[in-house]
């Protein structure tokens, strides 16, 4: 059994564990234990971080990878789990793609940059089209399973109080029921999509992922953790933003 | 308008639920007549609750036809602002993401109500069953008879013409279940709708109903029998009351009615 920790405990435990870590990381380095070469000391990253701001790198990076992220996140949520809801809704529909989204589904995001670059180029629509098909499936899957497990008592009750056709189902029914399951979808896609960021951006599309492949290049390693930090970041302030979201909308949970 | 006109009514109806020869109703023929409250009482499994939703419009019948001012098919209810029936489950049946209010209001919705409106006769529906302390609770914060009166509420909140209730109170505790049974009759007496009350309690049956129905045997089940019922003859003690409870058994049973009703009423049976 897990014993139990307070909240506050609970996070000076997560800083002593950061500060152990970086602690040991710039140790190790100093006593020579790791090659300098290959791994930043964490002393560095400070100067490397101020270098890429004064430069201005960081700041426009950030917004180039933002610029993709968000409007891939858009595209990839809405249509993976628009689908994932009606493959649910609709047995046809989910017939229909079986095939088609077991074919698809094992390709991952990565897979697509050649298609991405032939299609819509070295650019936004080629970035955000990468990140957006990562996000699709998460979405899709979350979305299908969540109304797959919708009770389907609440149909009866639709349908008995004037609420039996596919509208009434879809809004008084499906979307509020199965709202834990797609907020938890579009929460992991959330993830996802920082992810995928990388992979859209590494054939050289502006942004953070680019930013690491050129520092990459040169052996900037400091750079490159620079920016890894930097994804985290971003990563942990959209999910932080989104807890609020899920909780407005989740609010009737227990 | 006369006096007394069949709100619904069922003709020869037969159901088998795939279609085919496997009926599991046959032969239903039953009257609903305006502010009648007729229990429908049968064994469980025997398809009460399906006749319900044949009733409700859920469920389509294989043969037969389904008929009486609340049933007809053009029962247009866009404009009108009330549904003509209205169904109360066995299990509440309440929308977890919604409070108690919105719950009641679900039954408004679509009827071309403003929100005050919709909010005003929620609250009155609420009102008749002693909850409007709680509407902006969530419903599972509630216990069961609670959220059963939630569930009774979004069905008078239509003002229906019929109101079906599948076995209500079946899943309360005997107590709850009592204090229940009397408010619904306080407030059948009140506002004098039709009821269809399906249940497999002899007793609840005899106390609330002003007819009992039986269902029984099959498959497929039939009508094996009515009795009608006076107030005066509500007394669980009465020798009246225990006639009719042991008639009830035999018709459930499948038995030939042994008889036995009061002199005085034995001509209408």
């Amino acid at each position: 059994m897990r014993d139990k920790v307070s909240f506050s405990t609970k996070w000076a435990l997560g800083l002593i564990g950061l500060i152990v870590f970086f602690g040991g990381w710039e140790a190790a380095i100093r006593t020579g234990l790791l090659p300098s070469g290959m791994v930043p000391a964490p002393s560095s990253l400070g100067p490397a971080w101020l270098d890429e701001v004064r430069g201005g790198f960081w700041q426009q990076a950030i917004l180039d990878s933002l610029h993709h992220y968000l409007l891939g996140l858009l595209i990839g949520s809405v249509l993976g789990a628009g689908l994932g809801i009606l493959c649910g809704m609709v047995a046809v529909v989910d017939g229909l793609l079986e095939g088609i989204v077991r074919l698809l589904r094992p390709v991952p995001g990565l897979a697509w940059v050649p298609f991405a670059i032939l299609w819509f180029g070295l650019n936004t629509s080629g970035a955000t089209f990468v990140i957006a098909i990562s996000v699709f499936w998460i979405n899709f899957y979350a979305a299908h399973s969540a109304v797959r497990g919708v009770d389907p008592e609440l149909y009866e009750l639709a349908a008995a109080f004037g609420h039996g056709g596919f509208f009434g189902r879809l809004f008084k029914v499906v979307l509020p029921a199965a709202s834990p399951g797609l907020m938890s979808g579009l929460r992991t896609g959330l993830g996802q999509g920082w992810m995928s960021v990388v992979a859209a951006e590494l054939f050289g599309v502006p942004g953070i992922g680019a930013r690491m492949m050129q520092a990459s290049s040169l052996l900037a390693t400091d750079v490159v953790v620079v920016y890894m930090l930097t994804m985290a970041l971003l990563y942990a302030v959209t999910d932080f933003l989104f807890g609020f979201v899920r909780k407005r909308v989740l609010r009737w949970q227990p | 308008m006369s006096a007394k006109h069949s709100v619904a009514s069922l003709d020869n109806v037969g159901l088998s639920h795939d279609g085919g020869a496997n009926f599991v109703l046959r032969n239903v023929s039953l009257t609903l007549e305006q502010g009648e409250f007729v229990a429908l009482l049968g064994p469980s499994g025997v398809g009460k609750s399906t006749l319900l939703r044949v009733f409700m419009g859920l469920m389509q019948p294989t043969e037969g036809t389904v008929g009486g001012s609340a049933c007809t098919t053009d029962a247009e209810e866009t404009g009108t602002k009330r549904r003509r029936r209205a169904l109360v489950f066995q299990d509440a049946r309440l929308m977890p993401w919604r409070s108690v209010l919105k719950n009641v209001e679900f039954g408004l919705e679509g009827l071309g109500l403003t929100r005050e409106e919709k909010r005003t006769r929620a609250m009155d529906a609420l009102k008749l069953v002693g909850l409007e302390e709680a509407a902006d609770r969530w419903p599972r914060r509630m216990s069961g008879g609670q959220r059963q009166r939630v569930g009774v509420a979004r069905a008078f909140t239509v003002n229906p013409d019929l109101l079906l209730m599948d076995e209500p109170f079946g899943a309360l505790d005997p107590i709850t279940r009592s204090s229940l049974q009397e408010e619904l009759q306080r407030i059948w007496q009140q506002t004098h709708k039709t009821v269809l009350f399906v249940t497999h309690d002899i007793e609840e049956a005899l106390r609330l109903a002003t007819r009992v129905v039986v269902l029984a045997g099959g498959p497929p089940a039939g009508i094996t029998g009515e009795i009608a019922i006076t107030m005066d003859e509500r007394n669980p003690e009465s020798t009246v009351f225990r006639t009719y409870a042991a008639r009830l058994r035999a018709m459930i049973a499948g038995e030939k009615d042994p008889g036995g009703a009061p002199y005085w009423r034995s001509a209408e049976i």
